[in-house]
């Protein structure tokens, strides 16, 4: 049975030389389905070489199709032409999850922008993959409704990409993330053919392959639409901005939050230097003197809203807060969360560029990670910067570095790898939304064993047996063999 | 520093579920069995199957995390007991409590809650399965959000065993709403759904529909209120849920049962309606059929996991 690696070794990965003449004989048969939509100039290629990770790669040819038929046609001539493909969204995801590897083909979904059908009566929409998340919500919100996840890059990110990566966002802490609000997928199957997973029906027949398609990062296929539940927008919401002198008391207060029975729609920490930088762009009104704040949304009826004010204001008590601010009205509201949302860029202004990390830990053990955080950025001389989902646990350090510096990217990949493995170290996982990819790939190994990985790899293959669709994520190579997981490509190889 | 971390998630495999693998062995067919209450869900087991038992027992709960780890075996009943003293609950709901927690995922049947709730498998953090060879396999993570690796959490829960063996679960808890109230009349339950926020299940039988409202008690009794103009009055619940067959619709065409007799329990908003008599298993498409045929040649080549049950 050939392993992915099978195509890209057999397709020269790690010696990939450019092919001219294949090159262009894939363009060609592109050409004829696409037009000028199948692309090799430089310009794009260099445009579709890198996402939101530090790590690049150019494709050999870019796709722009615009129907599911025209997704299918390019697997099909990929597959006929021993070319891997790789499914891309807004580019913005930050595991390399849409790096390309081995000269692929990629597929952008940014011109299959359609919102198909809002079907209320069953509390679904029928999707494109390239319809930008914000721009879902925004079109579901004069019928009273929203898709729930809400990643900070929601602006600009599309529902292929969420549904590849099962995203999450602040919201997700009570209304789960992705893969719990997608009913259906259509998707065209690395082998080309069309099917669809899951259904609106109450409980589609046989396996959940939407589920495990959900997350997959591409290696599973395309999607080509899909079918999203609609989420009613809650009658009441209260945002409430708290401040603490001291970052154990305010991750204590998290946790107390939590056991005191409530779900807040989202519980979100901040450390001091990230409410500095948010502070400067946003000017939001953040203390920028306190260690931590806390943003706290809850939403739902207006009865438990108020009770579940209440709650965090008897709690913030109790472990020192210093301010309790519930902001008074919409604008006051949506100042609030333009400074967290836009935390991310904001660290531009300390440093030129940025790595966010993603890991999750047990709540009772964010101050200790958060602490392992800092010493290690110090040791790698990065400085490190803390805006992140604390309800559930979800970690998102910032490394701010300045890439201009000889050897600062080999630091801040090893911060990395250590950030990592102190939040495993205290019983965590590996990524809580952003996925594996790339930049996780070779990490699998410090959470699962090669068993473990082993049958997810059997899993894959059944979708993928020849491994053309966005090989050499996910599950490290060498997986097979079960005492050689540590293997992986060769440094460069595909870059 | 973190080369010493290797396969954290492997190496804190409980003994019990351990035992579990090594009952289950590397050859022969086997049979799981639960507390029998889904017996007949997918098929008759083979006869000449040996019947194994997952463990039991409520082995990690930490309120402030919101997570449970327990063996498959435990059942709903015994779950809701330890979970009620701290105020919280995992929402699964079947029609008997008597279920274990592990059969309840191998069929994949949602609760009559899933309304407010969700779908069970959203409830699964984690799971560690005895696969074919007799290896435990631990997939999914034990904190309440992970996208770590491939969701074979997912596709075990309704794969009836078939794939794997459930030995211990991660689930998410809930707290306990503080208030709750069922209503009953003879008023549109579809549009009562549109009237209401987030109602945690609306049963109705053609004739009469039950909704449960679960929240601040301010809130139920304001949605209540809102539902008495509309024909309902509060009651103690509604009839019991028919347990033997479940068809499947879009909720919309629910509707189409209006005025049609039988002793039915329809779930407005989902589309599920349980029924006494069985209900033939939808047909799966060729593509996805195809798919499935090949996940179980590659997961249980042999067929020895469930023989004679037929998830699909």
């Amino acid at each position: 049975m050939p392993s992915r690696s099978a195509v890209l070794v057999g397709y020269g990965l790690g010696v990939v030389s450019e092919d001219a003449a294949a090159d262009a004989a894939l363009l060609a048969d592109l050409r004829r389905v696409l037009g000028s939509r199948a692309r090799d100039n430089d310009f794009e290629r260099g445009l579709y070489s890198r996402d939101g990770s530090i790590e690049g790669s150019p494709p050999a040819i870019v796709c722009l199709p615009e129907t599911a038929a025209e997704v299918a046609e390019i697997v099909r001539i990929c597959r006929r032409h021993g070319r891997p493909f790789l499914a891309r969204g807004s580019g913005t995801g930050l595991a390399g999850g849409a790096v390309p590897v081995g000269r692929p083909v990629v597929v952008a979904t940014s011109k299959m922008d359609r919102i198909v059908e809002v079907d209320t009566a069953n509390r679904v929409a029928w999707v494109e993959p390239g319809v930008l998340n914000l721009d879902l919500s925004r079109a579901l919100a004069p019928q009273g409704f929203h898709f729930a996840p809400d990643p900070s890059s929601q602006q600009v990110c599309s529902i292929g990409g969420n549904i590849a990566n099962n995203s999450g966002g602040p919201h997700c802490l009570a209304y789960g993330v992705t893969t719990a609000h997608i009913a259906a997928l259509e998707v065209v199957l690395p082998s080309g053919e069309t099917t669809t997973l899951g259904g609106v029906e109450a409980e589609p027949a046989g396996l959940d392959l939407r589920g495990l398609f959900v997350g997959s990062e591409g290696t599973m296929g395309i999607a080509t639409k899909a079918a999203v539940r609609l989420t009613p927008n809650a009658p009441a919401v209260r945002t409430l901005l708290l401040d603490f002198d001291d970052v154990s008391e305010g991750s204590a207060a998290v946790s107390a939050i939590i056991a005191a029975g409530l779900v807040p729609s989202a519980l979100e920490m901040m450390d001091q230097r990230a409410i500095e930088i948010v502070e400067a762009f946003a000017h939001a009104g953040y203390p920028t003197g306190a260690a931590a704040v806390l943003l706290v949304e809850l939403d739902g009826l207006p009865g438990g809203v108020e009770a579940g004010v209440d709650i965090v204001r008897e709690v913030a008590l109790k472990h020192h807060v210093g301010h309790v601010r519930v902001a008074a009205d919409d604008e006051e509201r949506a100042l609030l969360w333009k400074g967290r949302k836009n935390a991310f860029g904001a660290v531009a202004r300390i440093k030129p560029d940025y790595y966010l990390h993603d890991t999750v830990v047990p709540r009772s053990r964010l101050t200790e990670v958060l602490e392992k955080v800092y010493r290690i950025a110090d040791a790698y001389d990065l400085i490190a910067v803390n805006v992140f989902h604390a309800g559930d646990g979800n970690l998102h350090p910032i490394l701010a570095f300045d890439r201009r510096q000889p050897g600062v990217d080999e630091r801040v990949k090893a911060a990395g790898r250590d950030i990592v493995a102190a939040s495993i170290e205290a019983g965590g996982v590996l990524s809580g939304e952003h996925g594996i990819g790339l930049e996780k790939r070779d990490y699998m190994g410090m959470l699962f064993s090669a068993h473990d990985m082993y049958t997810q790899d059997l899993v894959r293959e059944t979708f993928d047996p020849d491994g053309f669709a966005n090989p050499l994520k996910v599950i490290p190579t060498g997986s097979r063999c079960s005492d050689s997981f540590h293997q992986h490509v060769p440094e460069g190889a595909w870059v | 520093m973190s080369d010493q971390v290797t396969a954290s998630l492997a190496s804190r495999i409980a003994p019990e579920v351990a035992e579990f693998a090594g009952v289950v062995g590397e050859s022969g067919p086997v049979a799981v069995v639960g507390a029998r209450t889904h017996w007949h869900v997918g098929g008759a087991a083979d006869a000449g199957a040996r019947e194994v038992q997952a463990p039991c027992g409520i082995w990690e709960h930490e309120p402030s995390e919101m997570t449970v780890r327990c063996g498959a075996g435990t059942t709903v009943a015994e779950l809701g007991t330890h979970l009620a003293r701290t105020g919280q609950m995992v929402p699964l709901d079947p029609v008997d409590a008597a279920a274990t927690v592990g059969g309840v995922l191998a069929c994949g049947f949602s609760g009559h809650r899933r309304l407010r709730y969700g779908y069970v498998r959203d409830l699964v953090l984690q799971t560690r399965h005895v696969d074919a060879t007799g290896k435990v396999v631990t997939a999914g993570g034990p904190t309440v959000k992970n996208v770590s690796g491939y969701d074979l959490p997912r596709l075990l829960v309704g794969s009836l065993g078939t794939l794997g063996l459930l030995a211990e679960v991660i689930l998410r808890t809930l707290p306990v709403p503080p208030a709750a109230q069922w209503l009953v009349g003879d008023g549109d339950p579809f549009a009562a759904f549109d009237l209401l926020y987030r109602p945690s299940s609306i049963l109705w039988n053609g004739s009469h529909a039950w909704i449960l409202l679960e929240g601040d008690p301010v809130d139920v009794a304001a949605e209540a209120a809102k539902l008495v103009p509309a024909g309902f009055d509060p009651c103690d619940g509604p009839p019991p849920i028919p347990g033997t067959g479940r068809e499947s619709m879009r909720p919309s065409d629910l509707r189409v049962l209006a005025g049609t007799g039988g002793e039915w329990l329809a779930e407005v908003g989902i589309g599920l309606v349980h029924r006494h008599e069985p209900v033939p298993a939808a047909p799966v498409s060729s593509a996805n059929a195809a798919l499935m045929d090949q996940l179980k040649q590659r997961l249980d080549p042999d067929h020895r996991l469930n023989p004679g049950r037929r998830a699909w």
